[in-house]
């Protein structure tokens, strides 16, 4: 086990206590986590083929009989490691709020319409280059009970499965120029801000579809080092 | 400063998204797209050899009080010890065994899955590891999810386990899933708490 996924990497994460975010005060680890190596069991992990999902899966505006109501939009990008390979052939998934702001959760009592043409959930797997692309719509803000006058930013949560079990990543991908960002302890839990500002999608005017949609660019970084197979075990 | 993409919370929604044929929160309505699913609770395949097994437990808060919205990820090598990863250049299970799965707990904060139980794989050295299941959970309140260890009782390799030997013996008991047998299955109850003096035992990874 020569070559192991730098653990230095980890300073862009937030911390698991961040007590701005008041649920992680109960829902962190106390005790310190017991640092251990990179064992075949960390460094492999799921590979979730094209037969994972189906047609229209990453096109959240045709899943229904009509088109959802709201603004338009493509989010695309590239999954890559910390050398900036590509990761192909990789499982991304996404879900969000439609354009009200409302999730079609039993949980989200948000007074907030519905809207019967828009499920909010989406996947794809992303080509040998690593580039994955999503048709849907921009989410509205919510509030939350986090803290009096609390809102979400705009936002859209992602799974991604990297190279490998380590590498697997939750995260959320904001539009820039919210002005709810200063507000949002989730977004700051990020204390980094060269680090926060890669969880901001860029607008991207060359890919934008005249008379069609605006197109907003999220390129996601996993863990992730050149290693061959000798390596890990 | 590394490049990572930051680790952001998969918060109390993600149910529709990620577990949505799973045990959930969440009212599925016939309108709603349909998926198929990709990543379940119940990894067993038709064609995969090994000892059928069921993992359960309940996973606690700080307060004692069961997580209801967790999310829980498991990876795991087939009876055999081979991982179904392509990419590693080991040999990989000639079944569809993925060794993956995804549980959403319910309302008693309660995940499960049915699975077969792992052989053993390569460790650090060219020693071999114990069987394991790799854990990783994400919920509400975790910005990051939380890496932890499934080992079986009674499992002679346990204690030349080169993971397990580094953790203080006190702690290892959290790691070590109890057995108990349920109309003829093996079900091994695996509880996980969060914080406290029995505090699971969670690894930097
Ligand atoms: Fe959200």
């Amino acid at each position: 086990m020569s070559l192991i996924y730098p653990k230095e990497s980890l300073s862009a994460f937030p911390k698991h206590l961040s007590p701005g975010y008041k649920s992680t005060v109960k829902r962190s680890p106390s005790k310190p986590l017991i640092l251990m190596p990179h064992t075949l069991s960390e460094l492999t992990g799921p590979v979730y083929g094209h037969d994972a999902i189906q047609d229209g899966d990453n096109d959240l505006t045709r899943q229904h009989a009509g088109e959802p109501l709201g603004e338009r939009i493509i989010v695309h990008g590239h999954v890559l490691d910390e050398d900036r390979r590509p990761v192909p052939d990789s499982l991304v998934e996404l879900w969000q709020a439609n354009a009200c702001g409302r999730y079609v959760h039993i949980v989200d009592q948000h007074p907030a319409p519905l809207d019967p043409n828009f499920t909010g959930a989406g996947r794809t797997v992303t080509d040998k280059n690593g580039y994955y692309k999503f048709i849907t719509i921009k989410p509205g803000a919510y509030p939350w009970g986090n803290h009096h006058n609390a809102w979400r930013p705009n936002h859209i949560h992602f799974s991604v499965f990297g190279p490998s079990f380590l590498s697997r990543l939750v995260t959320q991908m904001y539009f820039p120029g919210d002005p709810l960002f200063p507000f949002d302890p989730i977004f700051n839990s990020v204390t980094d801000e060269k680090a926060r500002n890669r969880m901001i999608a860029t607008f991207d005017m060359e890919n934008t579809v005249p008379d069609w949609a605006l197109c907003y660019r999220f390129d996601i970084v996993v863990r992730g080092r050149e290693k061959t197979p000798e390596d890990i075990d | 400063m590394s490049e990572l993409t930051p680790s952001q919370t998969v918060g109390p929604y993600y149910a529709y998204g990620l577990t949505p044929e799973g045990r959930k929160k969440w009212k599925p309505d016939e309108k709603l797209y349909r998926w198929k699913e990709t990543t379940g609770d119940n990894l067993v395949t038709a064609d995969a050899t090994g000892e059928r097994i069921r993992i359960e437990g309940i996973i606690y808060d700080g307060d004692g009080k069961p997580i209801d919205d967790a999310m829980l990820e498991i990876w795991q090598a087939d009876a055999q010890g081979r991982y179904a990863d392509p990419r590693n250049g080991k040999p990989i299970p000639n079944s569809s065994f993925k060794g993956h799965g995804r549980s959403a707990t319910d309302a008693s904060g309660l995940f499960a899955f049915d699975t077969i139980k792992p052989g053993q794989v390569p460790g650090p050295g060219g020693r071999m590891q114990a069987p394991h299941i790799v854990f990783a959970i994400f919920s509400r309140g975790m910005l990051r999810q939380v890496y932890t260890r499934l080992y079986f009782p009674d499992e002679v390799a346990n204690a030349a386990d080169p993971v397990l030997a580094l953790v203080p013996a006190d702690r290892r008991p959290t790691l070590i899933a109890t057995r108990s047998e349920r109309g003829g299955q093996k079900v091994y109850r695996f509880d996980i708490r969060v914080q406290g003096d029995d505090e699971t035992v969670f690894f930097e990874i």
